[in-house]
């Protein structure tokens, strides 16, 4: 699929009539694999990202989801170019940053920040938390190391932690503390966008709700653009306001949250929503697997990379690929049959009992209990 | 009613540490009902996989079970010779868990693990016949072509496979009791579906019995036929499935039910538990929940509350249950 079918001539322009904050045109990843020691032959390619187009408007939170192996990590490396692409366009706040390097790719790289998964992994353990913190505007020469300073204490107070932490080390923190920690250094800056990938799938449950809260709260304050990369769907329903699923590298699915969720277009979407387990014993069983693995990404099958796993699969899904179709404005499908399909026959309703959504709503009004501390 | 198959009774499980010593599992009552599942939810820390280990009797050191019996089919595991034992892990009682690729050794294929399993257990049988039983035990857990199979090493294998192939070892000597600790937690959501599919499958074959260790309320909702909630060592509430989540009780439960986002629903903010699950060592007195519970009063503080039936085979360790009641008053 060309990037011109993708992106539609009035979401180019923005809903606002403003420019999009991030623009992403046709944007692919090709990664050699090579085989020998000495002479090493390219004997194929990975194509972890192919051609994948979207765009993010200001304030919004666009969530890329999809399975291990989708492309997504890599697609939020390429909008950062902390990875170079082999093939493609961005463009942020109007200027083509494909091409950015030194001093200008660093000035643009002031408005994005990352936040990661593992927040064990992404904080120097030798550096105290408020070095990690102001390391940012130093790297970007923001301020005097006593505005900085100062900076620091109102960033640990905005996600949540106390200004005495500054002086401790990134071990004496919990995981949600420290996903705290990697926030504020991404906000020290001031940046317009966050890529988040995958920020809470290592925290435990109800760790998750305080960091979901905040990014949605700083979000609020801010007006920051989020890149939200997840595989839990029903985060992003609750994160996300519109929703793109990856597969194999691809595209297959993007559109309004409430679109998609209601009235999904592609046969791997609705896998994905049909899969998910809901908190509910009285709809046990209605989970219907979807069979096989993914495919390689050295080598996707031919026509619809989807159609080996596709219960709707014809003779035109093996021989040709689907280009993205529009089924309602903003809502694009890559599937040959995406105004075809049958009602998706999703069933989320239910939600909680009258008891225990009266109970859960006492256990929020009771307020914050005494030794509340993180 | 039947006699459960597994009961556990009084369960403290105690890990030394410099200057002293920890119970990570500290009095765990519990039963596994014949064929049906019991899931165990809790967040890390709270002692659910502990509990597993020392069912197993792994708990690795410098971990020890202090106290309690775990009684398998009128048998106490825990004072059984280690002999008898080993007898037990696998041909009554086995385990599958969270990483596949870890619990498999790389360097051996897979038919030959499945084998080395089977033999364990049963010295006498030919190579021949084993080979056609591991085969037949691939087959039973939906593995296309198990023939060819046989002859890969694990890094050939998707988590998925990788996970039947755990599970078809762990099946192989036909064990009432299938311990299952987060066994879908490293998958991709259809994979997990697919596993999950497959375990509920094997049951209704085998009528074996399932204790599932996991974080994720869906998947307990999906599978779980009765629920224990575990917090910082404890079981704070146990009921039938539809009943913990139609009637949830705890104030802990609570606070999970409402952390997680549903897709039947549609909320502004999620109901976070403030704070963090206490460090082992450093418990706090009365109800371990009580700094972060917004229904604590002076009395929570004070003595640890008793896991009682609040209402007929729902148990709840909160003497602030049912919380509007004690709101109200």
């Amino acid at each position: 699929m060309s990037a011109a079918e993708i992106l539609t001539a009035p979401e180019r322009a923005g809903h606002e009539g403003a420019s999009p904050l991030l623009e992403v045109e046709d944007l692919a990843k090709h990664w050699p694999v090579r085989r020998g020691l000495i002479l090493a032959r390219q004997v194929g390619t990975v194509r972890a990202v192919d051609g994948v187009s979207f765009h993010l408007r200001r304030g919004e939170t666009l969530a890329l989801v999809g399975e291990s192996g989708c492309g997504k990590s890599t697609t939020a490396r390429l909008v950062l170019r902390l990875i170079e692409p082999s093939r493609g366009a961005l463009r942020f706040d109007g200027e083509d940053i494909t091409a950015l390097s030194g001093a200008s790719l660093r000035r643009m790289r002031r408005r994005m920040q990352i936040i990661f998964q593992d927040p064990y992994a992404s904080l120097n353990p030798r550096l105290t938390v408020g070095e990690a913190i102001a390391e940012p505007m130093l790297v970007h020469g923001i301020g005097d190391a006593a505005s900085r300073a100062a900076r620091v204490r109102e960033l640990l107070g905005l996600v949540g932690l106390a200004s005495f932490h500054a002086e401790r080390y990134p071990h004496e923190f919990s995981g949600g503390q420290r996903q705290r920690i990697g926030i504020a250094r991404a906000l020290s800056v001031q940046p317009e966008l966050i890529v988040c990938d995958e920020p809470v799938s290592a925290l435990d449950v109800s760790i998750q709700a305080q960091v979901v809260n905040l990014l949605k709260d700083l979000q609020a304050r801010f007006g920051l653009a989020y890149l939200f990369i997840a595989h839990d769907l029903a985060v992003v329903k609750h994160m996300a306001d519109r929703v793109a699923v990856m597969y194999l590298g691809r595209i297959v699915e993007i559109a309004d949250k409430r679109a998609l969720f209601a009235d999904p277009r592609h046969p791997y979407t609705r896998a994905l929503l049909s899969a998910i387990p809901h908190p509910d014993p009285a709809r046990r069983g209605r989970v219907k697997p979807l069979g096989g693995d993914v495919p390689s990404p050295m080598n996707p099958p031919p026509g619809c990379r989807f159609h080996t796993r596709c219960p709707h699969a014809a003779a035109i899904c093996r021989e040709r690929e689907p280009p993205a179709v529009e089924v309602a404005p903003g809502h694009r499908s890559a599937c040959h049959f995406a105004r075809e399909l049958p009602p998706a026959g999703l069933d989320f309703s239910g939600g909680l009992t009258p008891a225990a959504a009266r109970r859960l709503a006492l256990f929020a009004s009771a307020g914050r209990p005494a030794a509340a501390s993180v | 009613m039947r006699e459960p198959l597994l009961r556990i009774e009084g369960l403290r499980t105690v890990f030394r540490i410099p200057g002293g010593e920890f119970a990570a599992v500290d009095g765990v009552d519990l039963e596994v009902p014949r064929g049906r599942t019991l899931g165990v939810v809790g967040e890390s820390g709270c002692g659910k996989s502990v509990l597993s280990l020392s069912v197993m009797r792994l708990v690795p050191p410098p971990g020890r079970v202090a106290a309690g019996h775990v009684w398998l089919e009128g048998r106490d595991l825990l004072a059984l010779p280690m002999e008898q034992m080993r007898q037990v892990r696998g041909s009554r009682v086995a385990m599958i868990f969270q990483e596949p690729m870890t619990s498999l050794n790389p360097v051996h294929s897979v038919g030959a693990q499945i084998v080395e399993a089977m033999r364990a257990h049963d010295p006498g049988a030919s190579a021949a016949a084993l080979k056609e039983r591991a085969i037949e035990a691939l087959r039973r857990v939906r593995i296309p072509a198990p023939e060819r199979r046989f002859e890969e090493y694990p890094h050939q294998l998707s988590g998925g496979m990788r996970q039947r192939v755990m599970i078809a070892m762990a099946l192989a000597c036909s064990p009432r009791l299938l311990i299952a600790d987060e066994p879908t937690t490293a998958l991709d959501v259809t994979v997990q579906a697919q596993i999950l599919d497959l375990l509920r499958e094997l049951q209704a074959e085998t009528g074996m019995s399932i204790i599932l260790i996991t974080h994720d309320l869906g998947v307990v909702a999906e599978m779980a036929d009765e629920v224990a909630v575990m917090y910082a060592g404890r079981v704070v509430e146990r009921a039938a499935a539809r009943a913990l989540f139609e009637d949830p009780q705890h104030p802990y439960t609570l606070g999970l039910l409402g952390s997680v986002p549903r897709l039947d629903e549609e909320r502004e903010r999620l109901l976070a538990i403030e704070g963090v699950v206490p460090p082992p060592f450093a418990l706090p007195k009365g109800c371990r929940f009580h700094p972060r519970c917004p229904f604590a009063i002076e009395a929570c503080r004070m003595a640890p509350p008793a896991l009682e039936e609040i209402a007929p085979g729902h148990l709840a360790a909160c003497i602030r249950a049912p919380v509007e009641q004690s709101v109200a008053a």
